[in-house]
């Protein structure tokens, strides 16, 4: 369970992206977090992985409190949380199966693990054909699922979605969405930041709005409306 | 930390020293410069210290007599010297030792001879030559002897070498100084383009570190393969510094034993390779290292 206990995030002391933030997201969620530009949603999220401190309040995940966890410890608070940004940020000098690998190096994995793991994983979002490929040499749908299979590879509870389909055009925007809820469906919770309407009113799942940095609206299904 | 994770660590630190392969040259260049001018002054001490050693091994003290001061007067001296603590050994030179002694230093000196034959009588006096434990403590048994008054003794020289070698010791303090403080200077350069290296490997590995952070790798993990990097230049420096002084060393060799006879210097660098090997290393590692570790604070955030 994610849960944003009054939060508030302020640049500078004066410019406000998130005030008094309370939300509670239950285990295998889909939750849809949407608003303009600039209305907190890419904050919310960096408030989770610890990118950002909120200026008030505290962030738990299951009983952790990752707004408490000292720097040198944040690495456990990440593994739990899988990542994927519009840009993908995948390394060009490596394969689609290396960029997957790759955050099983990092989070100190086995060399055998990571050669069972990361196939199954590419075959998960439908890319087991592509493994020797390098990003330059795929679409932006395709980068888009080596970004999503290298966020599960590490088996986390939690994928947060930064925009994922803001790149990509309504074909691969579709595969993506149905990714995300192919692997909500296999137990894992799976938060959405978006701006597109279309999106979030076909997933008819919960949808939390944001304007100004705050809460007005929060539906358990709902279209978006506003 | 397992194995494997070192490995990887190691792994990125080559890959971050191979990508930016030109500044990682100049920056083990400039680490090379630092400790050629350790290493000079490795050997610079080694040969002032053989030529303090040698010059002090030729000092002495000798206590002369009056030329009435009888036998048993002089021995009874060498007594009370011989059971000073200082004192290593004593030799009485009698009136006629030194006598013949003389003879023998000018026997080809005609003028010499016939001045003695005219003379008639030995003219020059008995003595005691002094040597000590150690040399530094030369001025204290010559103060010592000159208190206590012996009957007899007519003068104590205590010798003139001693200027020399205080010369000698104050020329190879200054240039151990100004050495110092030159590979101090260095080794400030050396840290600062180390520091810059891997500030620039750090900008260059933005996006893999910034990967590394989102899925959780440590911060040990993410540091590793600039420290690895940092390793490398104090390393790759001190074996190319080695790997330079063996040719260097044969070559001046031959001219540093004619400044100093009893100071071969290809010898003494392969009697001591190990130990020069161990000081270039480690203070090439530390420099790299440390500045490396100084960079991440500065400009990697976890």
């Amino acid at each position: 369970m994610i849960f944003f206990d009054n939060i508030s995030k302020i640049y500078n002391h004066a410019s406000v992206a998130l005030r008094n933030i309370t939300l509670r997201i239950e285990p295998k969620e889909f939750v849809s977090v949407v608003g303009s530009s600039g209305s907190g949603k890419t904050t919310l999220l960096k408030l989770l992985i610890r990118e950002e401190d909120p200026t008030e309040g505290s962030i738990f995940l299951d009983g952790m409190e990752v707004s408490a966890v000292a720097h040198r410890d944040l690495h456990h608070v990440r593994r739990r949380i899988g990542t994927v940004f519009q840009d993908y940020k995948l390394l060009p000098t490596k394969t689609a199966a290396e960029n997957v690998a790759f955050a099983m190096e990092a989070a100190g994995r086995g060399d055998a693990e990571i050669e069972e793991d990361v196939p199954q994983v590419l075959e998960l979002v439908g890319l087991y054909d592509k493994m020797d490929n390098f990003p330059h040499e795929l679409s932006g749908g395709v980068k888009q699922r080596v970004a999503i299979a290298r966020a599960l590879v590490n088996r986390p509870e939690v994928i947060l979605a930064d925009e994922p389909t803001g790149n990509l055009d309504p074909v691969n925007t579709w595969e993506i969405i149905k990714l995300l809820q192919k692997i909500n469906g296999l137990g894992t919770t799976v938060m959405l930041a978006t701006h597109d309407k279309e999106v979030i009113n076909a997933i008819d799942k919960r949808v939390i709005v944001l304007d100004k940095g705050e809460v007005i609206s929060d539906k358990e299904r709902g279209k978006y409306l506003v | 930390m397992t194995g494997t994770t070192i490995q990887r660590m190691i792994a990125a630190g080559l890959l971050a020293f191979k990508r930016n392969a030109w500044l990682s040259t100049a920056t083990v260049m400039v680490f090379g410069l630092t400790l050629f001018v350790l290493g000079n002054l490795v050997f610079v001490g080694a040969i002032a210290n053989t030529a303090l050693h040698s010059l002090e091994s030729k000092i002495d003290i000798s206590v002369y007599f009056n030329q009435d001061a009888s036998e048993a007067q002089i021995l009874a001296v060498r007594r009370d010297l011989d059971a000073l603590p200082d004192i290593r050994e004593t030799v009485y030179i009698s009136r006629e030792d030194a006598l013949a002694r003389f003879r023998d230093q000018h026997k080809d000196d005609a003028l010499i001879a016939s001045a003695l034959t005219e003379l008639g009588d030995n003219p020059l006096q008995a003595s005691i030559m002094i040597r000590a434990h150690d040399p530094m403590r030369y001025g204290a048994i010559s103060e010592a002897l000159a208190k206590k008054n012996y009957l007899g003794v007519s003068k104590i020289n205590y010798s003139e070498n001693q200027a020399v070698i205080n010369r000698l010791a104050s020329i190879a303090s200054t240039v151990r100084g100004s050495g110092a403080v030159l590979a101090l200077f260095l080794a400030f350069i050396a840290g600062l383009v180390a520091f810059n290296t891997i500030r620039l490997a750090i900008y260059t590995m933005r996006e893999e570190i910034g990967i590394m952070r989102l899925v959780g790798a440590t911060a040990w993990f993410i540091r590793g393969p600039f420290l690895i990097s940092g390793f490398l230049y104090g390393i790759v420096a001190a074996v190319a510094v080695t790997a330079v002084f063996f040719p260097l060393a044969w070559l001046i060799s031959p001219k540093i034993t004619l400044l100093v006879p009893d100071f071969n210097l290809f010898a003494y660098f392969l009697t001591n390779l190990l130990q020069f090997f161990t000081i270039m290393s480690v203070t090439g590692v530390v420099l790299g290292v440390g500045s490396s570790y100084l960079a991440m604070r500065r400009y990697l955030a976890i």
